[in-house]
């Protein structure tokens, strides 16, 4: 039987009240909202934090909308909520892609948004398409709010720049014209973690690539994204011979290590077929020809 | 630490550890051992409840998150001697042969019919796929969920 060891339990009602058990607890306090990635580790005693602020009473988090032309999303937001949201599938389809794969119905039911950006698994896929689209993470403390690009996020496996004493509250997107976006993931079995993956969101003016944004999962990629490739396409043309560059390019400047899924040089390999199946959804979304 | 949980309308109080999880208090504490504990990782399915009207994997819940929550079980899913038309639909099409998965499969189709009361095969797999069968019997459990479906719905146009 796996069991966590002991700790104390503190239930926030609002983020004020969670930012007080935070500053009152310090660093051997975690907050848990879903648990799905924590209540796991700490039944294998990875973790064995001292007190568990639950945060799932702070439902004024739990949202996704529109506002100030941006896509909006609250760190309670669970996994599901942002499959079903026709929000998301109309300006990010990325994100409805990534979460059809993302583990199981039942996981996200539970998993949150803020909880998987905070967790900061190598292999987990939100943090490779928030770094796609290029997004903004919103992160409170007892002095006010401050604001983080993404990609600025991750500081390393399972660390992010969110100090002991503040939570991160939402995220956010620019809304922009002539978007496209896709995730492509390769996995061994439904449900399970990423072999490889890549998330592409991209926009086009005048048949040009303007602005494009390549995340990549579970493939040691800095900051989750591929910023070599990005550079490549910029102002570019969106087409195979340009996608099957951008691809090779994403493989050769990836980190994978090799595991029990895989070799490295098939990681590569898979690396930069998924950059180029993505880009290519991308670009026929941004068209207005992709499903 | 002190919790209240409503599992299937009726209401506990108990005193439990903040480690002790969802899973172990319905089976240990309150004696419900129709909610069955498998992996303990999340992956199998076979702990799933509902938990405020969604169904969740109970291995990977701390009991005390359930505190002020509604938790639904299999035990919840007849009313009285009345067997839930998931239930029916599983003996009927033989749903299950050693049975281990068959609470946490039969919750999950509750909760789909609930949401879509005419699922096609694909979204039946779909909803299902958190769950593992170790007989691997998925096709007459697919067929069970179907049966639910058609019968729901036949009843359903008799009453109005």
């Amino acid at each position: 039987m796996q069991v966590p060891a002991h700790f104390e339990y503190e239930r926030a009602s609002n983020v004020e009240h969670a930012l007080q058990l935070l500053a009152s607890y310090g660093s051997e306090a975690r907050v848990v909202a879903g648990g799905h990635s924590l209540i796991p580790m700490m039944k294998l005693r990875l973790a064995r934090p001292e007190a568990l602020i639950d945060i799932n009473g702070l439902t004024e988090l739990r949202y996704i909308r529109l506002e100030d032309n941006e896509l909006r999303v609250g760190a309670m937001a669970r996994h599901a909520d942002l499959l079903s949201s026709p929000i998301v599938a109309e300006h990010y389809p990325i994100f409805t892609d990534a979460e059809r794969v993302i583990a199981d119905p039942l996981v996200r039911n539970r998993g949150t948004i803020g909880g998987s950006l905070c967790q900061a698994d190598p292999s987990e896929d939100l943090s490779a398409a928030f770094a796609a689209v290029d997004a903004t993470a919103v992160i409170t403390g007892a002095s006010g709010t401050r604001t983080v690009p993404i990609r600025e996020f991750h500081l390393g496996p399972y660390e992010t720049v969110v100090e002991p004493a503040e939570l991160l509250t939402e995220v956010r997107v620019p809304i922009r014209p002539g978007g496209g976006s896709a995730y492509r993931k390769v996995e061994r079995r439904a449900g399970d973690w990423a072999v490889a993956a890549a998330g592409v969101a991209m926009w086009l003016e005048d048949g040009v690539i303007a602005e494009v944004g390549i995340g990549l999962t579970a493939l040691g990629a800095p900051h989750f994204h591929a910023a070599e490739a990005e550079e490549f396409l910029r102002g570019g043309q969106p087409d195979e011979v340009s996608f099957a560059e951008a691809g090779r390019i994403a493989g050769r400047h990836c980190e994978p290590t090799a595991d029990q899924r895989g070799p490295v040089d098939y990681k590569r390999h898979v690396a930069g077929e998924l950059t180029i199946r993505a880009l290519r959804a991308a670009a026929a979304r941004a068209n207005g020809s992709g499903e | 630490m002190r919790i209240s949980v409503d599992v299937n309308g009726e209401a506990y109080t108990r005193d439990v550890s903040p480690r002790l999880l969802l899973v172990h208090f319905l089976r240990d504490e309150l004696g419900l051992t129709g909610t069955h504990w498998g992996c303990d990782t999340s992956n199998c399915g076979v702990c799933a409840v509902w938990l405020d009207g969604t169904p969740v994997k109970s291995c990977t819940v701390l009991a005390v998150m359930a505190d002020g929550c509604r938790v639904r079980t299999v035990e919840g899913l007849a009313d009285g001697d009345k067997l839930d038309p998931v239930q029916q639909g599983f003996i009927q099409c033989h749903g299950l042969q050693c049975g281990f998965c068959t609470p946490g499969m039969m919750l999950t189709a509750r909760a789909l019919l609930d949401s879509n009361p005419d699922p096609s095969e694909a979204e039946i797999r779909e909803a299902l796929s958190g769950q593992i069968c170790r007989c691997t019997g998925y096709e007459n459990i697919v067929k069970s969920v179907r049966w639910a479906a058609e019968h729901e719905r036949e009843t359903q146009e008799v009453a109005t």
